[in-house]
């Protein structure tokens, strides 16, 4: 049977946290949330992305291989566990050894905490918590080839789920959406450029491009329909009899009451 | 979206502390007994949901997979919605004021607060006239409460004056459809989306307020649509749109007319559409002529080439959609904005096919339903005319009065508080609305308020407006009561019960049962389920615009929904408007030329920025629910201000920095966020928060002369950095606060990131 995986799509991430909200409701987690969301420069552009557990297929599990306590457990159906709470001996080789940065160390509990994939929930069919609720669904959960059967490669997005690490080369169960053109990630390239410091070529937010300075109606030369009220001034409706006090703080006159006619106003 | 968690919290360490104090208790070992099938209490899109129920108790959610619009997909409101259910702060018993306005709320008994509330009301009304009194209701609840909130008013109180907190929401979209198309409904279902090869979104924040709508946005650009957005923010959507038009705040009639002009001069107007579909097209196009783009690009802030590469894609589209929402409505034109949208639509003949057409965002739970049953101040149930005879003389027969008797049309919500400043209202009633966040220039609602001789507020929690009141009752929340609501793309819904509610908490049908019974007039409302009022309210419909007739909460279970017009038990369900006629009597939908009408506000040497405000992912409304669910709170505990870096620079404020923003209504201090996805000369503050933290301290009370929206999204005000932190800010953890601002201080954002400076900043 095809593996579901789950499929991760940054630019689809509207950044609202749903899947951490709803991370928490599941069974398997507890009232604790195993995916994050960041905000990459948000100085600079709106753009988020999810992180969780990849659960590495190749090599296998790094977080469990330098377990000493063998408290990671990998499941047949290859889904990586959080440590067991019974054999976890705190020592934090996983968090250090995780080559995405997912696990975490539990300080009160003593033991390490991630994303198991909501196996109460997958291991029944239902898709896990977060790609259930997501509502851009940046996070798919699926097989690959129901991942191309949604249409979602139409526009040229692929899926990657091979990263290198400098010569460490790192496949995962779950994937990212990449363009067409790469059939793999290299995060250590990608974290030289960005420590190098160059944030001077930080592509500008899309805001500046086109922004312009403005003018005012009459010097634009373009006709209004008539000139701005006064501030505080409520529009007095002109169409309608309604009587319109000033919400200013002097006392307005007393006035008989007026019935407001019917609105809206159809304009025969 | 709009924030990052950066401005409130610390960075995330390597300890597991992600809710620092506050993660919702965990209890593994409930059975969960059952799951009601139900939907989302927020927004307009109304997603579906189930509930699990344990021991009586609501204690979480699950998706729902099968139901048709969201597929199981939650925003984070909707996902953490079960925990107002249960939450401490619910109002258990019934609160008065027993001596006077400065005495505190106590606790009373049913029989005291309805009694007391009855013989006031009487009292008040015997000596001042039945008009004293006032319903001020909401849109946030059932079809049959609102249908409910409208009659009570006519009939139980025999008041003109009823009008709902729709008024600051959905009124301009109201009268753009009625002018414009002939109903007041979205033209399409949500999932016509798919079908659009362009997508135009103005002044709508899809990704923040509406966010499952975002998915089906997706999907549509899967296919290959392209999406044209305009807004003075770049909005989660914007960030990869094709076109992008930040526009300035209140000019989006320019645009919208310059856009018409470029369709006119290249020839991409639909004229076979306009000859047998429409009428008024000539007056429109020559007023459309006079917006070349290079002027209105001037007035607009945005690039000649940029308006015109906007129109050549949706004038070229097959099938084009406009989505619209509050951006453009809460304008004082907000009509004329919307029907400028129109226009546009009817000019390229994008209107009754799959894909094609003008749709307006919805933004309360049921702003649809609540607008059309019969709690506006001008309106009887189905959208039926308060002064036309034949649907007076119709409804009075169904309520079992006089025609006579019924009254006529009362002031809407935004002029009842000058009314009681006046004292022509000296009481009120409210129900789901808290106008102490929501209505523009706080201190005059205040006033107007802590001015009535009598204020009834039901709620289910102790809102702002609840703390100026003489009387609070406590109501019921979504999942205590069943009752249909009608989503933004008019598919009516129904709520099922799960629990029943707290302590002595009762249903709001039927307090305003008992109340009506306390002013002799129970023989209207003998009503003993929600269903009841539901079949009342169907045949208060029939035969109307807004027809519910054949609508049945069966049918409603059977099709996951039923779009209304509805007229026959046999029917369906209407999906999709205007297939083949228009809702005039002639069947053909009407052009008008819209000028264009600078904003109330227009900056100047005081004020030289432009402020606007609007929502945030997390919070809803008035934010009285979402405010009290952790995570939402913990995600934007307090308003900021957003501001772009060139802005900031020059007025040398730095990210995470207090700063103080004026306008001529007051001021109020709030952290800045220095982005650059904003517009240099714009301002952004969400409205959520109450008190001194409430954004519409701010805002302008100027109103839309048709339907009397206030002017929200513009007005001119300055900024400064504060010497000091706001009183309010001693609520928030200190040492929380400055942790946040420290670590903001490494990250690369805005101050390191401060680039060349960018044009647009007025006076600069």
């Amino acid at each position: 049977m095809a593996v579901k995986r789950i499929f991760l799509d940054p630019s689809r991430c509207i950044g609202c946290r749903s899947c951490v909200a709803a991370c928490r409701e599941c069974d398997t987690h507890k009232g604790e949330t195993m995916i994050f969301i960041d905000y990459l420069n948000r100085g600079n552009t709106v753009a988020s992305s999810p992180t969780l557990c990849m659960h590495c297929e190749e090599p296998l599990a790094p977080c469990a291989q330098v377990c000493p306590a063998q408290a990671i457990l990998v499941s047949p159906d290859g889904v990586v566990h959080q440590a067991d709470e019974t054999r976890c001996v705190n020592i934090r080789n996983c968090v250090y050894v995780c080559p995405f940065g997912v696990p975490k160390f539990d300080g009160p509990g003593r033991y390490m905490r991630k994303c198991n994939l909501c196996y109460d929930r997958t291991s029944i069919g239902l898709p896990p918590m977060c790609a259930s609720v997501c509502p851009t669904q940046a996070i798919f959960y699926g097989t690959y080839e129901e991942w191309i059967q949604s249409g979602r490669a139409q526009q040229g997005a692929k899926p990657v789920n091979v990263f290198y690490f400098g010569k460490q080369r790192v496949r995962t169960r779950n994937y990212v959406v990449m363009r067409e053109e790469q059939d793999a990630l290299d995060l250590m390239a990608l974290a030289a450029e960005a420590s190098l410091g160059n944030l001077s070529t930080t592509p500008a937010a899309t805001a500046d491009g086109e922004v312009e300075p403005w003018v005012e109606a009459d010097s634009a030369g373009i006709p209004e329909r008539m000139a701005p009220p006064q501030p505080w001034a409520p529009r007095t409706p002109a169409p309608l009899p309604a009587p319109v006090a000033p919400p200013a703080p002097a006392p307005a006159p007393e006035r008989e009451p007026a019935p407001v006619g019917p609105e809206p106003v159809p304009v025969p | 979206m709009s924030v990052d968690k950066g401005l409130f919290n610390p960075r995330q360490t390597d300890t597991y502390d992600f809710y620092e104090g506050k993660p919702a208790p965990w209890n593994s070992e409930e059975e969960i007994e059952r799951l009601v099938p139900t939907h989302c209490c927020y927004c307009g899109v109304q997603c579906g949901m189930y509930l699990k129920v344990a021991k009586g108790k609501v204690v979480g959610v699950e998706p729902r997979y099968d139901f048709p619009l969201n597929h199981g997909m939650l925003c984070p409101k909707g996902t953490t919605a079960y925990q107002t259910v249960n939450h401490p702060d619910r109002l258990t018993y019934p609160l008065m004021r027993r001596n006077g306005k400065n005495s505190p709320l106590e606790r009373a008994s049913w029989d005291e607060a309805l009694d007391t509330i009855a013989r006031r009301f009487r009292e008040i009304q015997g000596q001042h006239g039945a008009d004293a009194v006032a319903v001020y209701s909401g849109s946030s609840m059932t079809n049959e409460k609102c249908y409910l909130m409208g009659k009570f008013a006519r009939v139980g109180l025999g008041t003109r004056h009823c009008d709902y907190n729709g008024r600051l929401c959905m009124s301009s979209a109201t009268g753009a459809n009625d002018r414009s198309l002939g109903i007041d409904r979205a033209a399409n279902p949500i999932s016509d989306m798919l079908h659009s090869d362009v997508i135009f979104v103005i002044g709508a924040n899809v990704g923040e307020c509406f966010p499952i709508v975002t998915s089906y946005l997706w999907q549509a650009r899967d296919r290959g649509a392209k999406l044209i957005v305009a807004d003075p923010r770049q909005t989660p959507i914007a960030r990869t749109a094709d076109v992008f038009l930040p526009l300035r705040s209140g000019t989006d009639s320019a645009l919208l007319n310059s856009m018409l002009y470029v369709l006119i001069t290249e020839n991409l107007v639909d004229e076979d559409f306009i000859g047998a579909r429409t009428n008024g097209w000539e007056e429109t196009k020559a007023e459309a002529l006079k917006y070349p783009p290079e002027r209105a690009a001037k007035v607009c802030g945005l690039k000649p080439e940029t308006i015109i590469e906007a129109a050549r894609l949706y004038g070229q589209a097959n099938a084009a959609m406009i989505y619209t929402a509050r951006g453009l409505e809460h304008q004082s034109k907000g009509v004329d904005n919307g029907v400028a949208c129109a226009n546009l639509a009817l000019a390229t003949g994008n209107f009754g096919r799959p894909g094609a057409g003008y749709m307006t965002l919805t933004g309360q739970g049921n702003g649809q339903g609540g607008r059309e049953m019969g709690q506006k101040a001008s309106q009887l149930p189905g959208e039926r005319e308060i002064e036309d005879p034949e649907d007076r003389e119709y409804i009075a027969s169904i309520w079992g009065i006089e025609e006579v008797d019924l009254p006529h049309a009362g002031y809407p919500a935004t002029l009842m508080i000058p009314a009681m400043e006046r004292e022509e209202i000296r009481a009120c009633l409210m129900i789901c609305s808290n106008p102490m966040v929501s209505l523009p220039d706080q201190h005059t609602v205040e006033r107007a308020l802590r001015g009535l001789d009598l204020f009834v507020v039901i709620d289910f929690f102790l809102s702002e407006t609840c703390e100026l009141a003489d009387i609070v009752l406590p109501g019921n929340v979504w999942a205590e009561d069943e009752g249909t609501t009608t989503s933004l793309e008019g598919r009516v819904i129904k709520y099922n019960q799960a629990v029943e509610p707290p302590g002595e908490a009762r249903r709001d049908w039927e307090i305003i049962g008992d109340l009506a019974k306390r002013l002799g007039k129970g023989q209207y409302f003998p009503y003993t389920s929600a269903r009841d009022i539901f079949d009342e309210m169907r045949l208060a419909t029939k035969g109307a615009k807004a027809d519910y007739f054949g609508i049945t909460y069966e049918k409603i279970e059977e099709q996951n929904g039923v779009f209304w017009p509805c007229p026959t038990p046999e029917s369906t369900g209407t999906p999709r408007l205007y297939e083949e006629r228009f809702g005039f009597p002639d069947g053909k939908a009407r052009f008008h030329p819209i000028p264009y009408i600078p904003p109330a506000e227009e900056p100047d040497e005081e004020y030289p920025l432009v402020l606007t405000t609007g929502r945030v992912i997390y919070h809803y409304l008035s934010g009285n629910q979402t405010r009290r669910t952790p995570f939402l709170l913990e995600q934007a505990p307090c308003p900021w201000v957003e501001l772009h870096t060139t802005m900031a620079q020059k007025l040398g404020i730095n990210d995470g920095d207090w700063v103080t923003v004026r306008t001529r209504r007051g001021e109020m201090t709030v952290p800045a966020l220095v982005v650059r996805s904003i517009r240099p000369d714009t301002l952004f503050i969400p409205y959520h928060y109450g008190h001194t933290q409430a954004a519409n301290i701010l805002t302008n009370p100027v109103l839309e002369p048709m339907n009397k929206i206030p002017e929200y999204k513009v007005c001119a005000a300055s900024a400064v950095r504060a010497e000091r932190a706001p009183d309010w800010a001693k609520d928030l953890d200190p040492e929380l606060l400055k942790q946040a601002r420290r670590s903001r201080k490494t990250l690369p954002s805005a101050g390191a990131n401060v680039g060349p400076r960018v044009p647009g900043v007025p006076g600069a």
